[in-house]
């Protein structure tokens, strides 16, 4: 038995089996957080009743999904149609196979993990223009064609920037670029005297583009092209390039996070005695808050059963907080921590941007990609290049 | 400087930047800072000056070699600066010179832009450059396919005339799949030797038997590239579309620079690492040289239109010059390279006449378009004796002196069947020469056709053209110093 | 024997995308054939250790160039060339020169296999674990010059694409 947990090939395994079953529940919850952030930014209470909260709602949501008849257009490349769903969600699952979680918790580092996912993501826009063309309708091959258009020229820029982050890394492995950072003592993205602040700003811009996001969801502008290329999808389908559309989200994030905000370093990673109030200090009051948040919205609820599924959620929060606190596990899970703590800030964030801005006409769209973006991208290339020579020259 | 790009490798290097400097700032400046209709001659400025920088450099270089001797290797053998490499560019510079010259009159009668093309012109010039100077498969065939591209787009450069379009996507799917065989030979040669480099690549050929299969589909896949690109026949089928649609002008620079470019590249080839093999590719060539000079000259005797007769006119000489390499002796090398140089003038007079024939609304490239030329512009059609008497290999002009030379070194080394075959067509081709002298001399004239105006570029351009012409043909002195000195290696 | 397997694997998806790109009737799915091709192609570097070589290959590759090129299959009304039969018409010449080329070849190299001289492949480093390093030093030293060359290729060939597709430039 014992054996088997020194085989090389177990934490791959176990990885890659979570991303598979977790990485679904995560786009519920973030679905949710979605949902509430936007309903709180609008002075809403967003979904209150499935659940204690609304918490159950997209749960709800899926098994509706799951139940909806599955149709196909009469006139529609069937094998296509069929094909493009699975396209997408493959792509988006497989660039989170190289994203590191922590030290250990990964499922494979390449040398060119970086490159991989941009590859992913590139591969994974012909899943939604091939999803718009083979509907055989209108509004989804101009939503398709649109689509492609900007993913085509935001990876432009998205790659210029990543650019920036690899010259500083000198490597594109994942682990290689955290443990860059690890040496370097400083985030990259506020690293070179903050000049790498430019590049961060553009990957961040580009990832909203990337991921068809507001305030660049052109793709799907429901006022003109009624959902876009997937207007032609229903039921199951649809619910695939939902769940894939997070999921890239969630390995763009992750790129972001992992290149420019140190992945799963927490913060200053190199000042020692910061180790145990940051790494048991962070999770205890995180954890412990919203325990005592699900707790005192205990009294709110309209039946009793929803009070008490309410109150076992900060149990089991309060639970996560003392088992942190436990050394060995906190060893393991602290980096885990941080990684997800900065992804959900970052997906906070692109929440935010939606609530807040309007969408973007397209030639507004195009003129910021290649006006704007990437001349910007490449002077930042430059300048930093310049910057970070001239400091490893000193 | 540091390890990667030293002070030699700048120096090397330095024309080509220059060039390329000098065509992106024409494509920028003319939008940037002369977008006025008025300001266009700034651009053929630019031009000029862009060759005068690049000329003091190759002088630089010229005279680094001779006072030190050798040759200059820079960035580990990819490029070679020597006598022959600077014959090559000098020839470069004078065509893309007269080239800018004699365009400006003619882009404003068809009413085309003129940045892009003076650009477009130099950064041509650039890749011939490395055509000339690589001495590695990579960097020739990507200095090869820079030039291509650009004649591709210069071909097409009149968008509104449906003829330009045709003979540019002809041009370019032709050129396309000749650059595909070119490269799957390069990728051959590669196999053989295991480095790009010629001169490593000469030793691994050298080690094997001239019949040897690998090495035998190497040739023959890389030569029928560069055949096409030579436009020697059977793979001339694009030339005579080409140069029909194309700017008059840029099918002078066509049938001149890109041809010479690419014999710079095909000597360098044949006459370095592939000697030893030449047991094996000397029939195949003497095979291309014949057919050639075949159906160029035959071909060439039924053309109504003057630009495809010039076409199949330089199908014909590119089988001469092919005879030069046959004959391999110092000798027909030299006459190569006199013939490349006699040829690239007079055949860039020759379409400097027609240039200037071009009215508002009409190209003027038929034959009957040269009618009466005589009382119209009595200089001209002068200037145009003397390029047709050249072109035919008639003494005392420099045709003849690039024959001369081609039969003698034939003679020299006995394949005294190919230099009657040679002379026998050089008969044929006075015959369709004298049909374009008799169209300018003895046709009456056209009703409408008033005298022709010229401007300043074309007067310059006919004269260094044409006493060039007149000049090698009667003290042939230095350029004969000249080819000596580049094939004396 | 795994990478055997995985060899013809990913040789019989290039060439069957090959095959199946000219064959098709319908543009988009000669498109999608051309990205198997492509993908097979990726393989391929992927089992020659050239993993640099195999992300950029499917990044412009399949994510750039061939999505392009899908655009334009649907941007381009193409149920007019489709319905014109002129380039099915010739393939029996077309089959002839293809095989009569790749008898050729094949002769070509059983007369001269084995008479190949390669350089070794070059090795991973043992820090990286991989060849990304040698590949810059390989481009940036070695090949500097048709390196740089080639931007300018690309630059003259983008004048080129803008100056024919635009009416007034």
């Amino acid at each position: 038995m014992s054996e088997w947990f020194s085989q090389p090939w177990l934490i791959p395994l176990i990885v890659g089996a979570c991303i598979l079953l977790l990485s679904p529940l995560a786009v519920a919850f973030t679905v949710l957080l979605e949902r509430k952030v936007l309903a709180d930014m609008q002075a809403r209470l967003g979904p209150m009743r499935v659940g204690p909260q609304g918490l159950l709602q997209t749960i709800a949501d899926a098994v509706k999904l799951l139940m909806k008849e599955d149709t196909v257009p009469a006139e529609a490349n069937r094998i296509l149609f069929r094909l493009s769903p699975v396209v997408t969600f493959f792509t988006a699952a497989t660039a989170l196979t190289v994203i590191p979680f922590s030290g250990r918790f990964q499922v494979t580092d390449t040398n060119v993990a970086l490159l991989v996912i941009t590859a992913m993501s590139s591969v994974g826009i012909l899943g939604i223009i091939l999803g718009g063309w083979s509907s055989n309708s209108h509004y989804s091959l101009l939503g398709g064609l649109r689509s492609g258009a900007q993913l085509i020229s935001y990876e432009v820029a998205l790659g210029l920037s990543l650019v920036c982050g690899v010259m500083m890394a000198n490597t594109l492995s994942m682990q290689g670029i955290v443990q860059a950072q690890m040496e370097r003592g400083v985030w990259f993205a506020f690293d070179n005297f903050g000049l790498m602040l430019i590049p961060t700003m553009i990957f961040l811009i580009a990832s909203v583009a990337e991921t068809n996001r507001a305030p660049f969801d052109l793709p799907e502008a429901e006022s003109e092209l009624v959902a876009g290329f997937h207007t032609e999808y229903s039921g199951f389908r649809w619910g695939v390039y939902m769940l894939s559309e997070y999921i890239s989200m969630f390995a763009i994030g992750s790129v972001l996070v992992t290149l420019f905000f140190g992945g799963w370093l927490r913060p200053f990673p190199n000042v020692a005695w910061l180790e145990i109030p940051f790494n048991y200090g962070a999770p205890v009051v995180i954890f412990g808050g919203f325990g005592l948040l699900c707790f005192y919205l205990t009294r709110k609820q309209p039946i009793r059963g929803y009070a008490l599924g309410l109150a076992g959620v900060g149990a089991l929060l309060w639970v996560a907080a003392l088992v942190f606190l436990i050394p060995a596990f906190n060893r393991e899970a602290a980096p885990v921590f941080w990684w997800a703590l900065k992804l959900v800030t970052v997906l906070y964030l692109f929440i935010w941007l939606r609530g807040t801005f309007p969408r973007y006409r397209y030639d507004q769209l195009m003129n910021v990609g290649w006006k704007v973006l990437i001349p910007t991208a490449l002077g930042a290339i430059l300048l930093n290049a310049v910057v970070g020579m001239a400091r490893a020259a000193r | 400087m540091s390890q990667y790009y030293t002070a030699t490798d700048h120096f090397v290097l330095l024309p080509a930047i220059l060039l390329a400097l000098f065509g992106c700032a024409t494509l920028l400046f003319d939008f940037l800072i002369f977008p006025e209709a008025k300001q266009r001659r700034w651009l053929l400025v630019f031009l000029v000056l862009g060759e005068a920088f690049a000329g003091v450099a190759f002088w630089r270089q010229q005279s680094f070699l001779l006072e030190h001797g050798g040759n200059l290797t820079a960035f580990r053998g990819a490029l070679v600066i020597d006598h022959y490499a600077l014959f090559f560019h000098w020839l470069f510079l004078a065509a893309t010179l007269i080239t800018g010259l004699i365009s400006y009159r003619y882009l404003e009668v068809r009413d085309e832009h003129h940045g892009e093309y003076y650009g477009l012109l130099m950064l041509a010039q650039t890749g011939m450059y490395f055509l000339a100077s690589g001495t590695e498969l990579v960097t020739l065939f990507v200095g090869l396919e820079t030039m291509a591209i650009t004649f591709y787009i210069l071909v097409g450069f009149l968008r509104a005339d449906r003829r330009s379009n045709e003979a540019a996507l002809k041009y370019l799917i032709l050129g396309s799949l000749s650059s595909g065989f070119l490269v799957y030979g390069f990728s051959v040669l590669y196999g053989i030797s295991g480095s790009t480099r010629l001169s490593e690549i000469a030793a691994a050929v050298a080690a094997r038997d001239a019949w040897d299969p690998v090495l035998v589909l190497a040739v023959g896949t890389a030569g029928a590239g560069l055949m096409f690109k030579i436009a020697a026949a059977p793979f001339h089928m694009w030339a005579p579309d080409a140069y029909e649609g194309a700017p008059t002008m840029i099918t002078g620079y066509l049938a001149t620079a890109s041809k010479a470019a690419s014999f710079a590249l095909l000597l360098r080839l044949f006459v370095g690492p592939l000697g030893p093999a030449r047991e094996s590719w000397e029939p195949l060539l003497a095979a291309v040289a014949v057919l050639s000079m075949t159906i160029g000259n035959l071909a060439a005797v039924t053309q109504t239109n003057t630009k495809r007769l010039l076409a199949y006119s330089s199908i014909s000489h590119a089988g001469y010059i092919l005879l030069g390499l046959v004959a391999g002796s110092p000798t027909g090398i030299k006459g190569v390279l006199v013939y490349l140089l006699v040829y690239t003038f007079m055949t860039l007079g020759a379409f400097l006449v027609l240039t200037s024939l071009a009215r508002q609304g009409m190209a003027g490239d038929d034959i009957n378009d040269l009618r009466g030329l005589m009382k119209r512009a009595p200089g001209h059609a002068l200037w145009m004796l003397v390029f047709m008497v050249s072109l035919a290999g008639i003494p005392p002009t420099a045709g003849f002196l690039g024959k001369f030379y081609i039969f003698w070194g034939l003679i020299e080394t006995g394949h005294y069947t190919l230099a009657v075959i040679g002379a026998v067509y050089a008969v044929v081709a006075i015959y369709y020469y004298f049909r374009i002298v008799k169209a300018v001399f003895v046709e009456p004239e056209e009703a409408e056709a008033g005298p022709l105006t010229v401007s300043l570029g074309t007067r310059v351009g006919l004269a260094v053209t044409g006493a060039l012409t007149l000049l090698v043909g009667v003290y042939p002195e230095p350029v004969l110093r000249l080819a000596q000195m580049s094939i004396s290696r | 024997m795994t990478e055997t397997v995985f060899f013809y694997c990913f040789a019989a998806l290039a060439v069957a995308g090959a095959i199946l790109t000219v064959t098709m009737r319908n543009a988009v799915h000669c498109a999608i054939s051309l990205i198997a091709s492509l993908g097979g192609v990726a393989g391929l570097y992927l089992m020659l250790h050239a993993e640099f070589l195999f992300a950029v290959q499917i990044v412009l590759y399949i994510g750039g160039i061939m999505v392009l090129f899908l655009f334009v299959i649907m941007l381009v009304n193409l149920e007019a060339a489709a319905r014109e039969r002129q380039f099915h018409r010739s393939w029996v010449g077309g089959l002839l020169c293809a095989g009569g080329t790749g008898a050729m070849l094949a002769w070509f190299w059983l007369r001269g296999a084995g008479t190949l001289r390669l350089p070794p492949a070059v090795q991973p480093t043992p820090r990286e674990g991989g060849n990304v390093e040698s590949l810059a030093m390989v481009l940036f030293r070695d090949y500097l010059v048709p390196f740089e060359l080639a931007s300018l290729l690309l630059l003259v060939a983008i004048v080129g694409g803008v100056m024919m597709a635009k009416k007034r430039i």
